[in-house]
């Protein structure tokens, strides 16, 4: 007869061993390869990590290294108009999709679509499309106007911008459809009012509409930061890093440093500072979206 | 009861896009053919014949045969249509010195695939189940620890994954990049599982003990038989996102298991010989196929997936 | 004879919020105990620490002597029924039914026998092999009710079962659930928020707020002679009139108020009442008016603000200076707004509660 408190430890046993691949994952994985690495970037570890502590040598040599400048400049363009653009596009295609249209299923079924493909397959397209002697830049020329030059991909100075082309046809949908969801989120009486009230429906998008669909936006603000840290397909497959170190980002130094440059210490702390840039972003977020909320 | 409320919340929106289904909300149309109209059906038309564009310019290109790309423009139709681009990517492109084509690197994808979805769909619905349900001390804090995990740049833990397949012997084999895809499915995939299962009335599940079944019993009888939408979602979900990868594959498997992308990527970026823009357009094309297929016949599954999804980035 | 339930000492805490508050309740054999009181008073949660639903912080829990505080829910000997049926969508209504009966391994001639004979008390034979999605809502908490009854069981729990239905249904049901009462006469808590349904079925009601219970009684006892002002309050509608004043138990004793003064002849005190400020509570049904007021000991002449006719009887809000009442009346009243109405009341009819403590003196 259980007439006393069972041992709290046994109590629900079977969900806590269910849980055990959670727990491992988010204790050993996630938390102890981020210490892992974190303390190993303080060594001077090469083809094998070794406990031979350094200090700050390796972030010393990181940002001395004239490639991982590029990479973070890189990563800032990309990363500020990929989110600028992103966000204007994805918004003004879900008001065009909001706006009482037949055949919408059709639509966001096409501007969707990209986001089914993977970035190898989105970096390939648009590396055929940009190829100066078959691409865009032929047919212009070839259609009379002789000067024309359009060939981001073997140009370093707007490589960046090439990359930022296939990126948002790949990524646009899913902003459009996330904020199409916010958009359907907002209350149809908000239409109804403003439309007694005779406001012009951009202002009422301007003023009521964008306002009420922050959250919206803040979740879709920290699903592109996200993504965009962890460019690093799109780069491979589109440009290969160049020409010559012209597109590289954070993610490919380190993947490089670490599996090929066999320099582990110098990819750990590339990557410890990748972690620390999405920490800047994630952080401040989770306490606005999750401190406040602890009381529910 | 009330304790229900946990640490992490996602907003509903993004996991849910049900009002997505409800219809429009903006401000209603006056006439149908009215110069609004014909602005917004214009300007939709113009934007999804640019989104269309690289799918048109695959295919195209994929049909014609080398000389005729080197003379033409790529977006022009083809004049003589010929499959050799598509027999040739798939079995006879060449990555370095090995000439087998994209086959192996499609068969790899399958046996990676099917695994890792099938292992990852059950470890999180159950992880969600035991979260939703038998709330334990300490399950907030694990899970709120693997939805941050979520946002960590999988260069941080790469790594560390590499010592841990090594000393397990899984290093540079299939089942070992199984597990990686099991363990970063993990996150997101617990969190639609967690959210679902606690959507569900709980007085079912109360009844259920009520009725004596305990915690395999009430998951297989009750649970699972109930969730059967939100277990498409999560393997369309799945499907898309471990056939698209290339990062985990490159990384933990060998060349003579790499997955169709890494294969592809080979063999487009080869630097070896004469480019074959037409096979690597096929190659391409053959690579996106698979998603591409699932994601027109799944439609609206495919849109509550991936914006679920979303959250992995 | 040994209580079919007994609570003792039941403390219920999540986190830092006390939701049971050291809670007693004895519950004899075969008896229908109504759990009673406003949204978060804790009577759902009761009923949960009862059925084995929720893990309770400190206290005992007996079910026919036996002590059930750490057992499992489908081994204390209970049925439940859900205010949302809480019908498995994938089962049949056989299923359903003998879903719990499989988990306990029932041997199959029995289950069938089981099922049969639920299905036959409570008319749903028909239903048997249909999916609860084809099933309207009283068919449905017919079915959870009989999920309840295939279990054998002394002791069944209901979690406000009627509330998801409309009031005709809820009527019937009601109705049904007190003649199965009457036919089993095994012991039943049923929890609701719904004073009618309370009085009608139970033997005694415990009304519960803030995770105590205020009064265990007879339906009878708590509307005639409630225990604190917050019952008193509580059961009746519309709610009992107050008037605001002191008590004076010096000699004969007297009700002081602020439009009069008069006296307490037959009310039953509570024992060693104390004087002081009080609040005197009487129903609208124990008010007379017109010519039959002028009989009655307490007497007001009141103007008429608002008049409800609802058909069997027609209510009437009026005041005699700052006081206001409730006034029940005959439902062919012709009394208008604007008119003015004397009314009268007996002390004996009265209950009348200390300001402070808010207990009946």
């Amino acid at each position: 007869m259980a007439t006393d408190r069972p041992l709290s430890l046994f109590r629900n046993m079977a969900a806590k061993i269910a849980a055990i691949p959670m727990i491992l994952t988010a204790m050993v994985v996630f938390v102890g390869g981020t210490f892992w690495t974190i303390t190993y970037s303080f060594t001077n570890s090469k083809l094998l990590p070794r406990a031979n502590f350094v200090g700050f040598d390796q972030y010393e040599r990181l940002w001395n290294s004239s490639r991982w400048l590029v990479s973070i400049e890189n990563l800032m363009i990309y990363g500020i108009c990929s989110l600028i653009l992103s966000f204007v596009i994805g918004f003004l295609l879900a008001a065009l999709l909001d706006q009482k249209i037949r055949y919408e299923d059709a639509f966001r079924t096409i501007l969707l679509y990209p986001f089914a493909l993977s970035f190898i397959v989105t970096g390939l397209v648009w590396q055929w499309i940009l190829n100066p002697d078959f691409g865009i830049q032929f047919i212009v020329r070839s259609m009379g106007w002789e000067s024309f030059a359009f060939d981001p991909l073997y140009n370093p100075k707007i490589v960046i911008f090439g990359v930022l082309i296939a990126g948002l046809w790949q990524g646009t949908g899913l902003i459009m459809v996330l904020m199409l969801a916010g958009l359907r989120g907002i209350d149809q009486e908000i239409w109804k009012a403003s439309r007694v009230d005779g406001i012009p429906a951009w202002k009422t998008y301007v003023f009521i509409v964008i306002p009420m669909m922050r959250p919206v936006f803040i979740t879709t603000l920290v699903i592109v930061a996200s993504g965009i840290v962890r460019l690093y397909d799109l780069i491979v497959a589109q440009t290969g890093g160049g020409p010559g170190l012209a597109s590289e980002v954070p993610a490919k130094y380190v993947y490089d440093y670490m599996f090929q440059g066999q320099n582990l210490g110098q990819g750990f702390a590339a990557s410890t500072m990748m972690l620390l840039a999405v920490a800047v972003v994630i952080i401040p977020w989770a306490m606005l979206e999750f401190g406040g909320k602890k009381r529910g | 009861m009330g304790n229900k409320a946990s640490a992490i919340d996602m907003p509903d929106v993004v996991l849910e896009p049900r009002t997505l289904v409800e219809g429009p909300s903006g401000p209603k149309p006056k006439k149908r053919l009215s110069r609004r109209n014909i602005m917004i059906y214009g300007t939709l038309i113009v934007i999804c014949l640019y989104y269309l564009l690289p799918l048109y310019v695959m295919v195209v290109t994929s049909l014609k045969g080398m000389p005729e790309i080197r003379l033409g423009n790529i977006f022009a139709p083809p004049v003589e249509i010929t499959f050799e681009p598509w027999v040739k990517a798939w079995a006879q492109a060449c990555t370095g010195l090995n000439c087998e084509g994209l086959s192996r690197g499609f068969w790899n994808s399958v046996r990676i695939t099917i695994p890792s979805v099938l292992a990852s769909i059950v470890i999180a619905s159950v992880n969600g189940y035991a979260l939703a349900n038998w709330r334990f001390k300490g399950a907030d804090l694990f899970f709120t620890i693997l939805i941050f995990g979520a946002f960590i740049p999988y260069q941080v833990m790469l790594y560390p994954i590499v010592i841990l397949l090594r000393e397990i012997g899984l290093y540079g084999t299939l089942w070992g990049l199984v597990i990686v895809h099991t363990i970063f499915g993990m996150p997101i995939l617990t969190l639609l599982f967690r959210n679902y299962f606690t959507s569900l009335p709980e007085e079912l599940f109360k009844a259920a003990r009520v009725d004596g079944a305990r915690f395999w019993g009430i998951y297989f009888r009750i649970m699972v038989p109930m969730s059967l939408p939100i277990f498409v979602v999560a393997m369309i979900l799945q499907v898309t996102g471990i056939w698209n990868d290339f990062l985990f594959g490159v990384v933990y498997t060998k060349p003579e298991f790499y997955p169709m992308t890494v294969q592809l990527n080979n063999i487009v970026n080869s630097v070896q010989g004469v480019k074959e823009y037409n096979v690597n357009m096929a190659a391409t094309l053959l690579t996106g196929l698979v998603p591409l297929i699932i994601y027109f016949v799944s439609g609206k599954l495919f849109v509550r997936g991936i914006a679920a999804g979303a959250v992995k980035g | 004879m040994e209580p079919s339930i007994s609570i003792r000492d039941l403390v219920l805490r999540f986190g830092a919020i006390t939701v049971l508050n050291g809670l007693n309740l004895d519950v004899k054999q075969g008896e229908f105990v109504v759990l009673l009181g406003s949204s978060g008073c804790g009577k759902s949660t009761l009923l949960n620490c009862i059925a084995g639903l929720l893990d309770v912080s400190e206290g005992q829990i007996f079910i026919n002597g036996r002590n059930v505080t750490w057992e499992e829910p489908s081994d204390r000997g209970i049925g439940m029924v859900f205010q949302s049926y809480a019908l498995y969508p994938q089962m049949t209504v056989e299923g359903n039914l003998s879903f719990g009966l499989k988990n306990a391994r029932v041997p199959k001639a029995e289950v069938q026998e089981r099922v049969a004979r639920a299905a036959k008390t409570l008319q749903i034979e028909p239903l048997l092999k249909r999916k609860p999605a084809a099933l309207s809502g009283g068919q449905r908490q017919r079915v959870a009710i009989g999920r309840a009854l295939v279990r054998d069981v002394d002791v069944f729990l209901f979690d406000e079962p009627l509330s998801n239905l409309d009031a005709k249904l809820r009527a019937d049901l009601r109705v049904e659930i007190k003649q199965l009462h009457q036919r089993l006469r095994n012991t039943m808590i049923y929890v609701t928020h719904d004073q009618i349904e309370a009085m009608t079925l139970a033997d005694r009601i415990a009304i519960m707020k803030g995770g105590e219970v205020l009064q265990f009684d007879t339906p009878n006892e708590i509307y005639n002679r409630p225990a604190s002002r917050y019952v008193a309050e509580f059961i009746g509608s519309p709610t009992m009139n107050f008037l605001e004043g002191t008590v004076d138990l010096s000699e004969a004793p007297r009700f002081a108020g602020s439009q009069a003064t008069f006296d307490l002849d037959g009310y039953s005190f509570a024992d060693r009442p104390a004087g002081g400020p009080a609040a005197f509570g009487i129903r609208p049904e124990h008010i007379v008016t017109g010519p039959e007021a002028a009989a009655k000991p307490i007497r007001f002449d009141t103007r008429v603000d608002l008049v409800e006719p609802l058909g069997s009887d027609t209510l009437a809000w009026v005041h005699a200076g700052d006081q206001s009442f409730w006034v029940r009346m005959d439902g062919q009243s012709a009394v208008r707004s604007g008119d003015s109405l004397p009314i009268g009341f007996d002390p004996q009819r009265a209950n009348i509660f200390d300001m402070q403590t808010e207990a009946r003196l």
